[in-house]
């Protein structure tokens, strides 16, 4: 009767077994840090071009539509602190993590799908190498230490956008518009706009090479891992931004790291 | 090891996907210098069974054992030191794209821990040890051995299906294993291309005495390996015997099963109408 859920749940399963070699590996020997540097460099500055493009044009975008907003009330000196809480705790992280996912989930995906297909994930395995160890942990590690900085990079980017506006457009001062964007900042947004990335980062390496690692059926399957990775990492990111923001929101109104 | 025990024995193995069976009951050993021809229908379990000799796939039933040792079982770190002692050419090459041709080749000496903790070749357990050599060398080698020197600086993708056929040849061998798994070594060539890929695997078996199981869909590599030898001074193959090797066994899969198990004079006599098929005048 409860058929339908057989495939579903071994996937998770084989999705946790996966996760937990990977993050395993971590700790142990032999440790392929040129695989990792190499993967920081496809990931982070690979990404770099197209994420400080997208920060600065949502920064820009974002500080117009408010500011539209802000004027019926006489407040769009406020614009800054609306434009920095929104970048550094929803948009920089999720924008951001959107965009690596649709680069790097497939591009890991595809890689890791074509290796599989063309028996180069047995070789490995027959010549004494643990595909995991080799392939899997250097991206988890490498996602999770560049996502975080591309992060940081496009909110600042982003906020610079928003200045942009403000001083040209708005006629708010640059002293004002730092000022209030860095004030209103608490902790509670800073942890939560460093601790998305970083869980995103987990989900698009693993997600991405889980499917790679599945692969079957010949190019075609290629294709299916990728479309697969991207869809799936994207929609975990959202799952993921719903329930840190939510778990944020209660920490604040306990009054744990002040709001 | 005993010089007596089998580099290789399957007891009563078994392996389902799913539904599909791909191996039914097989039950088989061979000993050094030995070699078997597998034959098959596509998707009879030839691969298959040539996965689980090597662990990468394990078995749902039965036991498997490689040098005398149980694998069946093993957790794949404690497999990479059996793993060094075998060469396998896989049905795609499984050349690593990203790698030059002298990486490749060079990967499992610089990859198996048991090779990088000895640091000489795994060895057939009848010849000396081969004098320790740099990893360079061995690759020189390696590639010498399949005319195949001048390619070390290009990668896989520059090479034609026969080069890198090759030089999978070379990268199973460059550890000098004691038992050597081809996995359709001749698809896909031409008559040409294919019988020089035959002649290196009877070139490597005179002068390694290794034990060989060789995968094919083509009679006639069959007929090669039971009836012809290598001679180094012209660099041919030459027929040994009319009557055929004792040591060359063929083996012929149905389904999953070894529907048949014998010599090639055994399979010429044979009435069976799928293993029939797999004759050079046969019906297919």
């Amino acid at each position: 009767m409860l058929d339908f859920l057989k495939t579903p749940v071994e996937s998770f399963q084989d999705f946790i077994i996966l996760s937990f070699r990977a993050i395993r590996n971590i700790f142990r020997s032999p440790h392929y840090t040129d695989d990792i540097a190499l993967q920081m460099e496809i990931i982070g500055v690979g990404s770099l071009p197209i994420v400080l493009m997208i920060g600065l044009f949502t920064g820009i975008v974002m500080t117009m539509n408010f500011a539209r907003a802000l004027m019926q009330y006489g407040t769009q000196g406020l614009i800054g602190q609306i434009v920095s809480v929104s970048l550094v705790r929803e948009l920089g992280p999720v924008l951001t993590a959107l965009l690596v996912a649709g680069r790097n989930a497939s591009g890991i995906a595809s890689e890791i799908g074509s290796m599989r297909v063309t028996e180069q994930i047995d070789a490995m395995r027959a010549l004494g190498t643990d595909p995991t160890q080799k392939l899997v942990t250097p991206r988890l590690i490498a996602t999770a230490f560049v996502l975080p900085l591309l992060t940081i990079l496009a909110d600042y980017i982003g906020l610079i956008g928003g200045w942009l506006i403000a001083v040209l457009v708005l006629n708010i001062g640059t002293t004002q518009y730092w000022s209030t964007a860095w004030r209103i900042l608490a902790p509670n947004d800073i942890v939560q706009g460093l601790l998305k990335p970083f869980l995103f980062a987990i989900i698009i390496s693993l997600v991405g090479c889980f499917y790679g690692m599945r692969t079957t059926g010949g190019t075609q399957g290629v294709g299916r891992a990728t479309t697969k990775a991207v869809v799936v990492s994207s929609v975990w990111i959202f799952v993921i931004t719903s329930m840190v923001t939510r778990v944020f929101l209660w920490l604040a109104d306990k009054h744990y790291f002040g709001m | 090891m005993d010089a007596g025990t089998p580099v290789v024995r399957f007891e009563d193995v078994s392996l389902h996907f799913g539904d599909t069976p791909a191996l039914v009951h097989v039950s088989f050993e061979m000993r050094a210098g030995e070699t078997r021809v597998l034959f098959g229908a596509a998707g009879s379990g030839k691969t298959q069974l040539l996965k689980v000799a090597l662990g990468l796939v394990k078995p749902d039933s039965g036991r498997v054992y490689l040098f005398g040792q149980e694998i069946t079982h093993l957790k794949e770190r404690d497999l990479f030191d059996i793993r060094a002692r075998v060469g396998i050419l896989f049905q795609e090459g499984g050349l690593f794209d990203s790698l030059n041709i002298a990486d490749n080749v060079a990967y499992p000496l610089l990859n198996q821990p048991a090779l990088q903790r000895s640091g000489t070749p795994a060895g057939n357990g009848h010849a000396a040890p081969a004098p320790a050599m740099s990893v360079d060398d061995r690759v020189r080698e390696a590639l010498t051995f399949v005319e195949l020197q001048q390619t070390v600086d290009k990668f896989p993708s520059e090479l034609s299906g026969g080069m890198r056929r090759r030089v999978g040849i070379a990268r199973a061998l460059v550890t000098e294993p004691a038992l050597l798994l081809y996995d359709s070594p001749t698809a896909g060539l031409d008559p040409i291309t294919a019988n020089t890929i035959i002649a290196l695997l009877l070139k490597e078996r005179e002068m390694r005495n290794t034990a060989t199981i060789m995968v094919t869909h083509r009679y006639l590599d069959g007929h090669l390996m039971g009836h012809f030898r290598y001679n180094p001074s012209s660099g041919k193959m030459e027929r040994a015997s009319a009557e055929g090797s004792s040591s060359v066994k063929i083996f012929v899969m149905q389904e999953g099963r070894l529907a048949f198990e014998g010599t090639e004079a055994e399979l010429e006599t044979t009435q069976d109408p799928y293993i029939k098929k797999f004759l050079r005048h046969g019906s297919a």
